[in-house]
């Protein structure tokens, strides 16, 4: 009786998963159009599948292995299961390979089921608690259908009976892995997925690249629309990308808004965009849900608005405002699905379409409209902290080997200091260095992140402007941001630079030996990564190497690093302030006094400012440039040269 | 402001006079504050559609893209009246609110370029033969033919006072801050060019222009022993001194009571 259901049960499968894909890809495609190689994606895909998603599955060992049996063993024992007895295919190889396939994937699901029994509160619950026992099914039913055909059972073993029991048992087998799979139960991730990764919108990440820097608006084009206000204006291969999000809670975990009680969680956040990819409500989320927002009262579909200004929609934008751009979820996600994208691209209509950037936001867009800095300072006014450096202008020079770009820091008196420690290093050094002066204009980064991608462009096409008259060799910065914009987001407008960020120039002096320094003596220094510049750009060593320089060892934070936590200042989060249950930088200091330190070096103006905030106990804050001239002035070497040159 | 919150009111025509600023620190063309002000007390009145913005003076790419900073609050379109820098804008301003029918005009209290002399509202209301009312801080209520409001007083305080429509009203620094301007409405808002008559201004013809001035501050010179006497006295009150307060006067002898202060202030002589 099995030979006569088997092929029945497995193509009826095979035939509703096609329909399923087939509607699946055509809410997909709902979106907007979107540049992407679809053949060579598709070929590219197995390799981005094994190498790159693995690599990133890998950081949990455990799971890793588990993935691989489970996912390996059901892809094995599908393909034999059609052949076997869908086709009918009499190979007693085959038979053994399939129950060889089968066991692989059932050892899987067992260790599926363990972490199923107490699962951490990342995990997704829901649908996704019946996942190990379908995989059981599937696994062991598939096992039991094959023997016979192995030759280890006679053929009709056990009457018609078990037979009718065990197709039944097939039957929900084939329902979770086939039909579920492209009808939206948890194995969706697996088809989606795959095409996810073959048509990626930053391919560039596969292979061990990096791609980070924020996608231009075309602002020339007034059909685009500016932004996304619904998820139909999210690009077709966004809208798959949300479609992969297997509910791991990897980025939850590592949210910092999540963490501070502030009402954003990356993961629920995707899944939000899947209920408006496809129309309903959020009513059988399973998961954490939004600090403070209760799951169920939010829903939407395709064509609506995805903030309501008043009332509810698919999220609240204080959601979309609490994100500090650090990019955690997005390093951390093994779908390696776009969350900073998909919140800028919202924000982008709240602030170009509505003028809805909340609390100070508004203002700081409004001042660099108006005076090109965000405190609304006068622009002329930028270079009066070295009033007593006689800095070079490049203006007056035309041309200098290093164009020390200075930042909004230049405004701000804390870190004036840092400035100051740098120059001070970088004469000791006798770098052939200038700067822009007063022809600096903030580099447009807050005002991006904000949404305002007309004020970021208006920036960026002038800063470019200006630097095209000139000729450099190197831009250093100590503004990791202005760092990221300038070698990251200026090349789409058509400014291409060789930027470091001044950790990355100071370890390299230090390895020419254009420094003499003196030896750290101080207490215990911990360092803080800076997301802009450690997952943004990949710069862990240099800060550490610029440390190890004036004999600083450095003791590791728990999470620092690609898994460093945010300092709770990028993105505009300051400036647009959702209220959590504490504050991001306290959670922070609180790790960094784990640790013990007396000092924690960091390397970005924001950084600086938001650890200094944090009141009570803590460690003294100082930028890697104060502690190196710090060294360089107990220095003897140093000092007898400037002795000589004075 | 919430949508729900905003007491609408049916059927009233509301404009208001906008002009193109200029930012105090980098002096760039912007939308002026007092003019953007006034354009959201107009929004807590109406709808967006119901509402009339109306420029008087020249157009050219940089002062277009300063008013375009009033369409992005929001509003669809914004009457440009072209006129040279040599006219009279006020009696085309009069013609243009006349056609309209318009029954409440709203106006910063002052512009932030050119003569900023504060007296459009003034000219305005006095050719339209209409109230007039300066520094108000909030529209309380409309019903029928007239108005509820909150004028501004220094220090905080308010009046409240019943104004009857038509109306010129003055907006200062007292009313709700505008609204943030937003680029795509204002990229798609139309600038819609009225061409009109143009009175030459008889009166600046003879005028010398010359750069303003910081006029000198009165040192207010405080003789104190303690810190709290020096609070006290930044924080006091000015006295008005020489102040009377008169009541129950028939008009002719209240404005010979002015014109009397006036000439011995040496104002009028
Ligand atoms: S970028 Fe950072 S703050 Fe934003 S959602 Fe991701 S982890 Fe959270
Ligand atoms: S978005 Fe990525 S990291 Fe977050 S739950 Fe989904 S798959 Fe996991």
């Amino acid at each position: 009786m099995l030979d006569v259901v088997l092929p029945i049960l497995i193509f009826a499968a095979l035939a509703l998963a096609l329909a399923g894909a087939l509607r699946r890809i055509g809410l997909w495609r709902q979106g907007r159009a979107a540049p992407v190689q679809l053949l060579a994606g598709l070929a590219a895909m197995p390799r981005r599948y094994l190498v790159d998603l693995h690599h990133v599955v890998a950081r949990d060992k455990v799971f890793a292995n588990t993935h691989v049996a489970t996912g390996g063993g059901f892809v094995l024992a599908a393909l034999l299961l059609i052949a076997v007895h869908g086709f009918g295919l009499e190979s007693r190889v085959l038979a053994w390979a399939l129950l060889a396939a089968t066991a692989v994937m059932f050892v899987g699901a067992l260790r599926v089921a363990a972490r199923r029994k107490d699962p951490p509160a990342r995990l997704s619950r829901g649908p996704w608690m019946r996942l190990p026992k379908s995989l059981f099914a599937f696994s062991v039913s598939v096992f039991l259908v094959t023997l016979p055909a192995a030759g280890v059972l006679p053929a009709g073993f056990g009457g018609w009976a078990l037979a009718a029991v065990l197709a039944l048992v097939v039957a929900w087998g084939l329902g979770e892995m086939f039909f579920g799979m492209t009808w939206g139960g948890p194995m969706k991730h697996a088809f989606a997925g795959a095409l996810h990764l073959a048509f990626h919108r930053r391919p560039e990440r596969f292979g061990g690249g990096r791609s980070t820097g924020l996608k231009p608006l075309d602002l020339n084009d007034a059909s685009a629309p500016l932004g996304v206000g619904k998820p139909v204006d999210f690009t077709w291969n966004q809208l798959l990308g949300f479609d992969a999000c297997v509910q791991c809670g990897r980025c939850e975990a590592m949210c910092p808004a999540f963490a501070a009680g502030q009402p954003l969680n990356p993961k629920k956040l995707i899944q939000d965009m899947v209920v408006g990819l496809a129309g309903g409500t959020d009513a059988a989320y399973a998961g954490s849900p939004y600090p403070g927002m209760p799951v169920g009262e939010h829903g939407g579909d395709v064509h609506s608005p995805i903030v309501l200004r008043e009332g509810r929609a698919l999220v609240d934008a204080d959601t979309l405002w609490s994100c500090t751009t650090c990019r955690a979820c997005v390093e951390e996600c093994p779908m390696m699905i776009e969350h900073v994208d998909a919140i800028v691209d919202m924000r982008r209509h709240l602030t170009m379409e509505h003028g809805n950037t909340p609390n100070k936001g508004g203002e700081v867009l409004e001042n660099l409209a108006a005076t090109d800095n965000p405190g609304g300072f006068d622009p002329a006014s930028r270079m009066n902290w070295a009033a007593d450096l006689d800095l070079p202008l490049i203006s007056a020079r035309g041309s200098a080997e290093v164009l020390l770009w200075l930042g909004d820091g230049a405004f701000d008196m804390r870190n004036q200091r840092t400035l100051r420690a740098l120059v001070k290093v970088l004469r000791a050094a006798k770098v052939d260095f200038a700067v822009l002066g007063n022809d600096e204009l903030d580099s447009g980064d807050v005002a991006r992140r904000l949404g305002d991608e007309a004020t970021f462009q208006s920036l960026a096409a002038r800063n470019i402007a200006t630097l095209a008259q000139y000729r450099f060799e190197h831009i250093v910065t100590c503004d990791p941001h202005s760092f990221h914009v300038l070698k990251n987001e200026y090349p789409a407008l058509g400014g291409h630079y060789d930027v470091s960020h001044h950790s990355t120039y100071i370890s390299q002096l230090m390895a020419a030996g254009r420094l003499a320094l003196g030896q750290w003596s101080g207490g215990k220094v911990t360092y803080h990564d800076p997301c802009y510049l450690g997952r943004y750009n990949g710069e862990y060593e240099a800060p550490r190497n610029a440390l190890k320089g004036i004999g600083i060892k450095v003791v590791e934070m728990e999470r620092s690093g690609f898994r460093s936590r945010c300092c709770g200042g990028g993105g505009g989060a300051p400036i647009t302030d959702i209220p959590g249950k504490q504050r991001i930088p306290d959670m922070r200091m609180a790790e960094i006094n784990a640790t013990g330190a007396d000092i924690v070096a960091v390397g970005c103006p924001q950084c600086t400012a938001m650890l200094e905030g944090v009141v009570g106990e803590r460690a003294e804050v100082l930028d890697i440039a104060e502690l190196v001239a710090a060294q360089l002035a107990a220095a003897p070497a140093q000092r007898v040269k400037e002795e000589v040159t004075a | 402001m919430r949508r729900e919150d905003i007491k609408q009111v049916q059927g009233l025509k509301v404009a208001a006079l906008v002009s193109v600023g200029r930012h105090p620190v980098t002096g760039r063309p912007r939308r002026a504050d007092f003019d953007a002000r006034a354009v959201e007390m107009g929004l807590s009145l109406v709808a967006p559609e119901n509402m009339s913005l109306l420029h008087a003076g020249e157009c050219s790419p940089e002062r277009e893209s300063a008013l375009r900073g009033y369409l992005g609050m929001g509003i669809g379109a914004l009457d440009v009246l072209d006129q040279p820098p040599e006219a009279d804008i006020v009696p085309a301003l009069e013609a243009r609110l006349r056609e309209m029918g318009a029954r409440l005009v709203l106006c910063g209290a002052r512009g932030e370029m050119g003569e900023a002399s504060g007296l459009v509202p003034f000219l305005l209301a006095e050719r339209l033969g209409w109230s007039l009312v300066s520094g108000l801080a909030q529209i309380e209520s409309v019903d029928g033919d007239s108005m509820t409001v909150l004028q501004a007083l220094p220090r905080g305080q308010r009046r409240r006072l019943k104004v009857r429509l038509p109306a010129v009203v003055t907006v200062d620094a007292a009313a709700q801050a505008a609204r943030q301007s937003a680029y795509g409405p204002a990229r798609r808002g139309e600038l819609r060019r009225i061409e009109g008559e143009v009175t030459p201004d008889a009166a600046a013809r003879d005028w010398n222009t010359a750069p303003a001035k910081k006029r000198p501050k009165r040192l207010k010179i405080v003789k104190a022993a303690s810190a709290r006497d020096r609070f006290k006295a930044a924080a006091a009150k000015a006295e008005g001194g020489g102040g009377q307060v008169l009541t129950g006067l028939s008009p002719q002898a209240g404005a010979e009571a002015i014109l009397k202060l006036l000439r011995e202030e040496g104002v009028l002589r």
